[in-house]
């Protein structure tokens, strides 16, 4: 298995270094417009926060895969987790902010020790959504996981799920070997206790992302096919496909300069921005917190370590009536959520 | 003088062909988006012949514009070469089937 970026000591683990990339070269040139730049040009600077509504928590960069493109650089050999003290003061940022959708993320969030813990104390508050994005093929990783699709019926949590394509080759090239029949797998067991059924309510999605240099296609069109072949070949049901476009960070970025591609994928996100996404990026309306109670704009910030531009930068002294207040942390990578129909955690941002 | 005919760049100034005839410009634009929205053909069929084509006409931006719309709409790499071939089986052949008018005329003038 290929290890993360931090476990081979590589350049690119340091966030600086991938910030550096991203502000010089094709950008400084002028090459390229810097995106506040591109903002001022479009009339929508400065990208402002409007109101709190997902909360997304990050519970640690432990998973059980090693993704070509994963943008946290997570992996077995990533050993950050989240505290039970600052876990415990989400829960109170959570029944004080009373969003409506607490989001969690990772690594492979149902490694934490404390998961079932928290996702039940989150359920207890009655949040509307409670997101748990889940690689899939945890699930079926060992004994240890097998109950856990059965867990979030029980508490109602919405799964929503990595699976970069609805065939064996580029999936498993993408997040390895073994994984498209893992998740297959692990998306029957889903399926098994409710999830994807007509009038369960219990909401599975799954989240699609290119394999390599590209953008993806429209996100109803992907939805059509993935439906398709996957009720077709498996059996499988679902309820929608989220596309999300790969940030030029992290691995996906260590990707990008490997393959020469980095330019032309720059090019490619700089010459689809499109102003109607910027209106609905996710930034507008999320708090990503990190494994250590920090706080982002965005999870792509957080792996950026790009914090938010606020005296108060720790959920410990955090008030959420202030979120509003202070200016979005922007730098180029955020070309990826505006770039053609717009990318965020939930999909497509434009029809 | 740039040292190629062909330019990468180019291909995203397509458009401004439309700067020095902007009537037939648009009217080429308007009817091209026509063609390639869903129809008869879905979207993918038509991106698949349009693949096809492009080698047909050995256009370098049209294969470049096509490599990438169908990696987009997760068109496989069996599928596109598929898609090559066909059209490298029309252009064989209709270089082979001239090979009949060439067969009658040496017949025809010959005792």
């Amino acid at each position: 298995m290929k290890k993360s970026l931090h476990a081979r000591a590589n350049t690119l683990a340091a966030s600086e270094a991938q910030l550096q990339l991203l502000e010089n070269g094709i950008f400084q040139s002028g090459e390229l417009p810097k995106f506040s730049e591109q903002l001022k040009h479009s009339g929508l600077a400065p990208l402002k926060k409007r109101q709190l509504e997902v909360l997304q928590i990050n519970l640690g960069y432990m998973c059980n895969q090693v993704c070509a493109h994963c943008h946290v650089d997570a992996g077995p050999d990533r050993k950050e987790k989240m505290s039970k003290i600052h876990l415990e003061r989400c829960l109170e940022l959570i029944k004080v902010s009373k969003v409506g959708t607490v989001d969690l993320t990772g690594g492979a969030p149902e490694m934490h020790p404390d998961f079932q813990w928290f996702v039940r104390e989150v359920a207890a508050l009655g949040v509307q959504d409670i997101i748990v994005r889940s690689n899939l093929t945890i699930l079926v990783a060992n004994a240890h996981y097998a109950s856990y699709p059965q867990f979030f019926a029980e508490q109602g949590v919405h799964v929503v799920s990595s699976l970069p394509f609805y065939k064996k080759e580029k999936t498993d090239r993408q997040r390895g070997e073994g994984v498209f029949s893992n998740s297959i797998e692990a998306l029957k067991a889903l399926n098994a206790v409710g999830y994807g059924q007509e009038g369960s309510g219990l909401q599975l999605d799954l989240v699609y992302n290119p394999a390599g240099a590209f953008l993806p296609a429209a996100q109803e069109q992907l939805e059509q096919d993935f439906k398709t072949s996957l009720a077709t070949n498996y059996g499988i049901q679902f309820n929608q496909l989220f596309t999300i476009t790969n940030l030029p960070i992290s691995r996906f970025l260590e990707y990008l300069l490997a393959s020469e591609n980095y330019e032309d994928y720059m090019t490619t996100l700089v010459d689809a921005f499109n102003p109607a996404a910027v209106q609905n990026v996710m930034c507008t309306n999320t708090l990503s917190i990190d494994y250590q109670g920090y706080m982002y704009d965005c999870d792509f910030n957080q792996m950026l370590a790009i914090k938010v531009q606020s005296p108060v930068q720790h959920i410990d002294q955090f008030d959420p009536t202030t979120f509003a207040q202070h200016p979005i942390a922007i730098s180029q990578h955020c070309y990826g959520c505006t770039a053609g129909a717009g990318s965020s955690c939930q999909g497509a941002l434009v029809e | 003088m740039k040292k190629s005919y062909y330019q990468p760049e180019d291909l995203k100034k397509f458009k401004a062909i439309t700067n020095w005839s902007p009537a037939l410009g648009e009217k080429f634009f308007e009817y091209y988006n026509s063609v390639f929205a869903a129809g008869a053909l879905s979207a993918r069929e038509k991106s698949l012949i349009a693949l096809a084509v492009s080698h047909v006409v050995q256009c370098p931006y049209c294969i470049d514009a096509y490599t990438q719309d169908g990696l987009q709409r997760g068109i496989e790499k069996a599928e596109m070469m598929e898609a090559v071939h066909v059209g490298a089986a029309i252009k064989g052949g209709a270089t082979l089937v001239h090979g009949v008018q060439m067969m009658g005329l040496y017949d025809k003038l010959s005792m």
